[in-house]
């Protein structure tokens, strides 16, 4: 049988019906019945020729794709007779589909994805961990000596490599076209343990990774292309580091970019310390990757290492040497920032595509609801159940494949911009869409269709159906069981409402504290630049402190500038490095407690042009420059902690600054200010810039207070800086404001992207609820009219109404609440010094959505209560 | 009344094709005549329900084992829609009745165990 024989299959099984139906009406004529008679027991006796009729064509072979095409076209037409409703729920489920696909992208890349290195699963990091110290996560940077002793004297590990991030100016072997990059460190073994070979050229030798070894080089492709021209025969060339010639011996391939994208070479491991400083076991600034070796489980190895650690620490007990080693694979060390903000926002993404799907549903059933006489006669004319209901899921799964489509090509267009906009999201190049996100996005056109569709298909097919014959319209009863499925359905829109705006609310709230955050300094008009003099030209106290003198004169007298000082780093742009010390006066209780405190060099006017203030004591002159620089400025916090506010002046700190452990005298107690604005406040000393100890205080970063727009006269100190020494480069010349912008950046946009979903599913929840408040005013309208006709008061009824509408949502932010709870504390290691259960904020969300709901609810309320009895009975 | 409708069954599922088949084997016949053979046959026990009759037919078609004809009847002046074995139909006929047997003597030992014995 073939398709296009069903016209002539159609009329051959018609004309055989009939003249075999015909055949038994002779046969009961000839029995001596009536003409009359006889057609009807010849009816009887044959059945409903309509149902033998589809029976037998259901025997065909193309009846399911008949049957789906009609059903098809049954449900476009509609879908097109309400093109409103159908649009808007559409672009619901597209909005819906589309931010799922797009985060499930994300996450896929980011988070399941297996890393790009050889045996990546076998890949862990190893930290060192602190008893004593119970901030931040307890994985701490590693040691060279112990990352040295560890390889050398444990074996659980087949090997493990070292690394660290570095910096460094970039020249031509004349010096020429200096620029300031990021590098890094890797010990010898690093790239064969992760099994990464050069493109071209080799990789380091052992005896390179050595301190004060020939100076070798790898580029990464990006340095490679960018500042080489892609050009291989640089491979044995010399260029500049930091003015150092060096070798380069290789090229990195351009997929490899760990751990930071912006690495533009490496360099030997252990050529980024000086020889007494490789075997240190108090200074921490390495990473350590570790591959297991075969059958060896992570925890033994670890242990193993561990063990050695507390030997280690004993054997140092007066310094800061950690007790234990921490291990996480190295993929979990990779997206550890970004993995609670990837779920918040894949969770917060379900639960819109939730409400959309509920929304779409309930406005399915109001559909229903409406067509309820006409299924059932279709259903007491026999049409089977699933024959109604499949008819009826054709609808939503026609929604849900309209929406699947648009919210792909959604997808396709959010992801690449969510993924480029995501400030620091790791891996960020490997998200891209491909045949597993397609699946997905079919899964979840298949699990939204049956969600949206099988429940109103179900309840308007159901066994009572036949019921609404029954009924005449004056009645109520029956629809009440309809209108109850969709207040529970409301309901849990409205939970899962409260519950993506208390999270959503909770994320703004502590973004907007990040962005108001005291940071305990001048933030308008402040223009920061920075540069590092390099050192073999500036190599002593005298040229460095003569070139900082300068500048500052020069920049000094620039029109618009209002005042300039020089610091190490600018608060907010970052740490900059601490220090361990003891106090001359007051001796720790005991050797395992570490005093440590950030560490900045300020020139005298830096508090003032900052607007840092003075509360005890003086800050620096123009005296305390050169070799008189034994004396610190402490923040207040510093005092805080180590002298439980007491007077600091006059106390000395024991510090190894300069080359030795010597005496600084405190003259001084300042405000407060913040390394980083997501980062609790931090014990600070200042040291004098003056003293231009070359190792110390060539790099530095320029504070420019002006009367003008900064970024105006960003270009005029650039000038004065090139004037003085042509060839230094200056980079990061922000404003204040740009660096507080740069470092909440991620904070923002997440909390955006989620106040963007509640928002969305807010509306979305005031359209369901309006829609069933309508519906159920409609339903009711003769009811009303008579209860009106009988001497209701018009407010009444209005109260009546919206209380109807406000029960359920009630309900559901109850409901909501409990769900809030859960959320925030899922999302608590997103807030910053905000509580994640912020009852102002949760209140202030549930507020929110009650007026949403009020308004929502208030337009059917007040049409019920202006209901014409008159009208309303006679259109009966 | 109510006894005679007790004596009456519908026909068991599964048979059906195997029945058709089998009066299909005395020459062609149209689904009228075959429904009212099966009837008469078996003393009106079983009652040919039209809306299996002609789908099994339209399966029987389908699947090759019966083809099927517009013929004039002999008695009446008009054409009937008449089926016809083939020689698929057959083979699917001696099956069939092979498996019938079998299956009716199965439960024939499980029913009546004594009966089998004597």
């Amino acid at each position: 049988m073939r398709w296009w024989q069903i016209g002539k299959r159609d009329a051959d099984l018609d004309r055989e019906l009939r003249s075999d139906l015909e055949l038994e009406e002779e046969e009961q004529l000839e029995n001596g019945l009536s003409p009359e008679e006889a057609r009807h027991a010849a009816l009887r006796a044959f059945g409903n020729p309509t149902l033998i009729r589809e029976h037998t064509r259901a025997v065909w072979s193309w009846n399911m794709l008949e049957n789906l095409l009609r059903d098809i076209r049954i449900s476009v037409r509609t879908l097109f007779r309400s093109p409103g409703f159908s649009l808007i729920a559409v672009l619901v489920m597209a909005l819906g589909i589309g931010a799922t696909t797009s985060l499930f992208t994300m996450v896929r890349a980011v988070l399941l994805r297996p890393l790009p290195f050889r045996d990546s699963g076998k890949l862990v990091m190893l930290y060192e961990h602190f008893r004593q110290v119970k901030s931040g996560d307890g994985f701490n940077a590693v040691a060279p000596g112990d990352y040295r002793d560890w390889r050398s004297q444990t074996h659980g590990f087949e090997d493990m490599a070292a690394m660290r991030g570095y910096g460094g100016i970039v020249s031509g072997v004349h010096s020429e076209l200096p620029e300031v990059v990021q590098s890094a460190g890797g010990s010898a073994n690093l790239f064969p343990l992760l099994g990464v070979t050069p493109v071209y050229g080799r990789l380091f030798t052992e005896a390179e990774d050595q301190p004060k070894a020939e100076p070798v080089v790898l580029l990464t492709w990006s340095l490679f292309q960018r500042r080489f021209a892609g050009d291989p025969s640089i491979i044995g060339k010399q260029i500049h580091l930091d003015t150092i010639p060096t070798t380069v011996v290789g090229v990195l391939p351009n997929w490899f970019n760990y751990p930071d994208a912006r690495i533009q070479f490496w360099m030997p491991y252990a050529q980024t310390f000086t020889p007494q400083d490789y075997g240190i076991h108090d200074g921490h600034q390495s990473m350590v990757v570790a591959r297991l070796k075969p059958g060896v489980n992570v925890g033994a190895a670890t242990r193993e290492v561990s063990t050695l650690q507390f030997q280690i620490h004993l054997a140092n007990a007066s310094k800061p040497v950690a007790e234990d080693v921490w291990s996480r694979p190295m993929i979990d060390d990779v997206v550890r920032d970004v993995k609670t903000p990837l779920l918040v926002l894949l969770c917060s993404v379900v639960c819109m595509l939730l409400i959309a799907c509920l929304n779409v549903s309930n406005l399915l059933v109001a559909r229903a609801a409406a067509r309820r006489k006409e299924i059932a006669i279709r259903g007491a004319l026999g049409g089977s159940r699933l024959a109604l209901i499949r008819e009826q899921m054709t609808e939503s799964l026609l929604i849900c494949v309209a929406g699947g489509g648009l919210g792909l090509l959604l997808s396709l267009a959010s992801t690449h911009w969510l993924a480029a906009h995501w400030r620091n999201l790791p891996r960020a190049d490997t998200v891209h869409v491909d045949g597993w996100v397609f699946a997905f996005a079919l899964g979840l056109v298949a699990a939204t269709a049956m969600l949206a569709g099988l429940l109103p298909a179900i309840s308007s097919t159901g066994r009572e159906s036949l019921s609404a014959l029954r009924e005449s319209s004056r009645s109520i009863g029956g629809s009440a069981s309809r209108a109850r499925l969709r207040k529970v359905m409301l309901t849990a829109e409205i939970a899962l409402t409260v519950t993506l705006l208390a999270a959503a609310g909770l994320l703004f709230h502590s973004f907007v504290r990040l962005r108001t955050a005291d940071l305990g300094c001048r933030i308008d008009h402040v223009l920061t630049m920075k540069f590092g003099l390099p050192e073999i030209q500036y190599d002593t106290r005298e040229k460095v402190l003569l070139f900082h003198q300068s500048l500052l004169e020069r920049v000094r007298r620039l029109p618009g500038v209002s005042g300039a000082a020089l610091v190490s780093t600018a608060p907010a742009a970052g740490p900059e490095g601490d220090r361990v010390f003891t106090i001359l006066e007051r001796p720790a209780p005991s050797y395992s407690i570490q005093y440590v405190a950030l560490t900045h060099t300020a020139d005298p006017q830096y508090f003032s042009v900052m607007q840092i203030p003075l509360l005890r004591g003086r800050v620096f002159t123009e005296h305390e420059r050169l070799h008189n620089d034994h004396y610190i400025v402490v923040s207040r916090q510093f005092v805080n902690q180590y002298f439980a506010g007491d007077d600091p002046i006059g106390k000395h700190v024991r510090a190894g600054w300069d080359d030795k452990v010597e005496n600084y005298e405190i003259i001084g107690e300042v405000g407060d200010t913040l390394y980083d604005v997501t980062k609790p406040v931090s014990a600070t000393m200042y040291f004098p810039i003056l003293s231009g100890i070359p190792d110390r205080t060539s790099e530095a970063t320029i504070v420019v207070h002006s009367s003008v727009d900064p970024l105006a006269i960003s270009t005029p100190v650039q000038q004065q800086i090139s004037a003085l020494e042509p060839e230094l480069p200056v980079y990061n010349a922000l404003t204040m404001d740009q660096i507080l912008n740069k470092t909440t950046a991620s904070q923002g946009f997440a909390a955006n992207l989620v106040l963007a979903f509640a928002g969305i599913s807010l509306l979305l929840a005031g359209v369901g609820l309006y829609g069933v408040l309508s519906y159920l005013v409609t339903q009711r309208s003769v009811e009303i009219a008579i209860r009106i006709a009988l001497g209701a008061q018009r407010p009444e009824v209005l109260r009546v109404v919206l209380v109807d509408g406000l029960m359920p949502v009630l309900f559901g932010a109850a409901a909501g609440l409990a769900g809030a709870a859960v959320a925030g504390s899922l999302i608590r290691s997103m807030l910053y010094g905000a509580s994640p259960y912020d009852p102002l904020v949760v209140a202030g969300m549930v507020c929110c959505l009650l007026f949403t709901a009020v308004v929502a609810c208030v337009a059917p309320a007040w049409r019920a209560s202006r209901v014409d009895p008159m009208q309303a009975l006679r259109s009966e | 009344m109510a006894k005679h409708m007790q004596q009456r069954a519908n026909v068991l599922q599964g048979t059906l094709d195997m029945l058709i088949l089998r009066t299909l084997v005395y020459g062609s016949a149209h689904g009228h005549e075959i429904g009212k053979h099966i009837q008469r046959t078996t003393n009106d026990f079983l009652q040919m329900q039209h809306g299996s009759l002609y789908p099994a037919l339209h399966r029987l078609e389908e699947k090759g084992w019966v083809v099927s004809k517009w013929e004039t009847a002999p008695d009446r002046n008009r054409e009937f829609k008449y089926y016809r074995l083939t020689e698929k139909g057959r083979k699917q006929l001696v099956a069939e009745e092979s498996q019938w047997k079998q299956m009716a003597e199965a439960v024939a030992r499980v029913m009546w165990p004594a009966a089998e014995e004597s």
